[in-house]
Order: structure tokens, then C-alpha cells, then sequence
């Protein structure tokens, strides 16, 4: 299958620290692809480098046939709302809306009606069982609901890429399970891509496979073989 | 080991055959080693010579004579004393994995250990991946959940040892040959 989305020869430095040191990565639609490794082995950078978020100094990051380092930020921006979904380990809901509000919002960035941005988000957190908490704000939620009403607002414009970087990292194991089984479900689905960040095999396997990463490089090994002797 | 108890467990409904103890063993057991009726068979007798179970009826219906067994009342209080009693929570370390790495210093070098810990890892991955495919997999019963629950658990304290144990290899090397 034609890759969706293809990094080749990415690095990408933070003044004298190399962050990604050449990593090549491919996804296909419907696929999910695990990137793991210890803290600090790139795996964010990856994710923040091919959702478009980074540029990368060098190496190039197609979407497609459009390769995203050409791009202007307006045009990546514009991606990001509409083909890409974004989900961070604290879901980042906006606090002055209600949960309704925060997963009809990528809707209506991108132009649909106000009634069937609303309808749609209804429906993403019934999926994920917080269709009670439509109307309250983040405030008055659990951190559990919070997180898989980011979820909803993260598939609500399904997506082509989803990009989570632990995603489940602030739920409990049974609700992080329901909501990793329910982005799994989305990509076999809708065909959605889903790079998923991790340090926790359990996570990684959701996915089909696994890029381990070990100082900004891909470590076949998976365990960082020849370091630390 | 906890066949007999099982056994025992199994038959607090009401008396059993042997070969349908190894289904309900078999579909309440998911994941575990599939029980064989031999063993079905000679766990039974054990269990009859010390008077835990005892024969309940035998109908032939034109084919082999079947035997079904029933809980005594000895079984019972055995049964309620096992699940009473706490298991001693791992005593031992009981691991070929962890065998390996030792021995694995001891005859070859950290090389050698090193690269039985990678593929070690890609295998338990791979396993792992299996299992949470089977749990996640539609139709899945709470049965099969909890059984996979419980080796991914333990496949993820493997894999958090195995990692840990990489960065400690150099160190153990140096130890076992000093």
C-alpha cells in the first residue's frame, strides 16, 4: 500500500542538542505505527516534525504527494485542522467552552454549519461515553472525561493521521484501554493512519508495529544494544 | 500447582464427567495450558483415593461406561481452605529468561547477553501485540479479557526487566567474572 505519510532523513536540532539524527518513517492508511524509546530519545520531536508542528532542518516530510518542509504555516496550519488530528497526553480542552463547545470547534474552523458541527461532536462523545458531560466545562470534569473528550475533538474531522503523543498517559489502565480500543476501532474503520508516542509496551501494543528510538535514531534492537557498556 | 483445586472448583456446581470438567475447565481457563484428559483422569483418581471426590453415577448408553464425580464433603472444606489461603507471593525467582542472561555471561560475554535480551524483546512484542488484537477483538468474552489482562501484565514486567537489565549487563558481567 502507497504510504499516506513518509519521512525521510529527518533531524532536527534544539540549539546544540540533535533531537532526530536522520529517522525514516512511513505510514500507511489504516495503519498504527508505535514509536517508542526512553525519555528524551525523540519520539515527540518526530511526532511534532511530520504532524507539521516543527520543521525539521533537514530531510523531508511528504503528506501525500505534498512535501510539508515546503510549505508555508498557513498551509500547514490549515492541514492540521482539517487531514491531521492532534492529541496530547493532557488533552488541551479549551476551559471557557463546554465539552460540545471544545469538540465542535475543529468543525467549525473549517467551515461547517454551527448545527451539524454540533450535532457531529454529540455523537463523538457518545461514542466515547461522556455525551453526559456536553454541556459542562473542562473545569467541572474528571481528567478521564477530559482526555476522551480531546480524543472526540482529535477524530471529529476524521482524520486521514491521527498524532497522539501519549494519549492515554493521564487515564487510569481500564479507561485508557477503552480509549486506545476505540482509536484502534476508528482506524480499521475510516483507514485513519495513527502515530501513536509511547514509553509503555502496553500501548505499543495496540499498534501493528514499532519504531524504537534511541537518541534521536532508530534502534532496530529495541533495547539500545552497544550503549551502556 | 492448582489443577485439583480447580477441579474441585469446577465440580462445587454439581457432579461431572471427566471430559466435561475439561471443557469447563477449558472455557473458563482461557489462555491457560489446555488440560489434558489423562490428566483430567489421574487428578480424579487422586482426588477420589483421598476422599475429596467421590463417584456419583455411571451411565453406559451403548458407549464406554462414563463415570461422573461428585464433590464430598471433605472436597468442600479442602476447596474452602484453598481459597482462604493466600499464595506466597513470588518466593523465587523463577525465569528462563533470567537464567539466560546469567549464563549467558557466564559462558559467552555481554555480547552475547545483549543480543538474547533484543530478540527476547522483539518476541515478547510480537506476543504481546497478539494478545491485545484477541481482547480488543469484537466478541471478545470478559473471560478472554481477563486471562489476556493477566499475560500482558506480565509480559510488560518482563519487558520493563528486560530493559532495565541491558543497562545493568556491563555491570553484572564484570561481577561474575571478578
Amino acid at each position: 500500500m502507497t504510504p499516506i505519510l513518509r519521512g525521510s532523513a529527518l533531524t532536527r536540532s534544539y540549539g546544540p542538542t540533535l533531537a532526530l539524527r536522520g529517522v525514516d518513517v512511513e505510514l500507511s492508511p489504516g495503519e498504527i505505527l508505535a514509536v517508542t524509546g526512553p525519555s528524551g530519545c525523540g519520539k515527540s520531536t518526530l511526532l511534532h516534525c511530520l504532524s507539521g508542528i516543527l520543521t525539521p532542518d533537514s530531510g523531508a516530510v511528504h503528506y501525500r504527494d505534498a512535501d510539508l518542509t515546503t510549505r508555508s504555516e498557513a498551509d500547514r496550519s490549515k492541514l492540521r485542522r482539517t487531514e491531521f488530528g492532534v492529541l496530547f497526553q493532557y488533552g488541551q480542552l479549551v476551559p471557557e467552552l463546554t465539552a460540545a463547545e471544545n469538540v465542535a470547534l475543529p468543525l467549525l474552523l473549517a467551515g461547517t454549519g454551527r448545527r451539524a458541527a454540533r450535532e457531529a461532536a454529540t455523537s463523538w462523545l457518545d461514542r466515547f461515553g461522556v455525551a453526559d458531560c456536553a454541556d459542562q466545562r473542562p473545569g467541572t470534569m474528571s481528567g478521564g472525561q477530559q482526555q476522551r473528550c480531546a480524543v472526540a475533538r482529535a477524530l471529529v474531522t476524521e482524520p486521514a493521521v491521527l498524532f497522539a503523543d501519549e494519549p492515554t498517559g493521564s487515564l487510569d489502565t481500564v479507561t485508557g484501554e477503552t480509549v486506545l480500543t476505540e482509536i484502534v476501532r476508528t482506524a480499521r474503520e475510516r483507514g485513519m493512519a495513527v502515530l501513536l508516542v509511547t514509553h509503555d509496551a502496553r500501548v505499543a501494543g495496540y499498534a501493528d508495529r514499532e519504531l524504537v528510538l534511541l537518541d534521536g535514531a532508530a534502534d532496530p534492537s529495541g533495547l539500545g544494544i552497544g550503549i551502556g557498556s | 500447582m492448582s489443577t485439583p483445586h480447580v477441579l474441585l472448583g469446577l465440580l462445587a456446581g454439581g457432579p461431572r464427567h471427566g471430559y466435561e470438567l475439561k471443557r469447563a475447565h477449558d472455557e473458563r481457563m482461557p489462555r491457560a495450558k489446555p488440560l489434558a484428559f489423562g490428566q483430567v483422569y489421574a487428578t480424579l483418581g487422586r482426588l477420589e483415593r483421598d476422599g475429596l471426590v467421590e463417584q456419583a453415577e455411571k451411565d453406559q448408553d451403548g458407549g464406554p461406561e462414563r463415570v461422573a464425580y461428585a464433590l464430598t464433603s471433605r472436597g468442600r472444606v479442602a476447596l474452602d481452605e484453598w481459597l482462604h489461603t493466600v499464595e506466597t507471593p513470588a518466593p523465587y525467582v523463577v525465569s528462563a529468561l533470567f537464567n539466560k542472561v546469567v549464563v549467558a555471561l557466564l559462558a559467552a560475554d555481554a555480547d552475547r547477553a545483549r543480543s538474547y535480551l533484543a530478540d527476547q524483546r522483539a518476541a515478547h512484542m510480537a506476543r504481546l501485540r497478539e494478545l491485545t488484537a484477541a481482547k480488543t477483538a469484537p466478541g471478545a468474552s470478559v473471560g478472554d479479557v481477563v486471562a489476556a489482562d493477566f499475560a500482558i501484565a506480565h509480559l510488560d514486567a518482563d519487558l520493563r526487566w528486560l530493559q532495565a537489565t541491558l543497562l545493568r549487563v556491563a555491570d553484572l558481567y564484570r561481577e561474575v567474572h571478578a
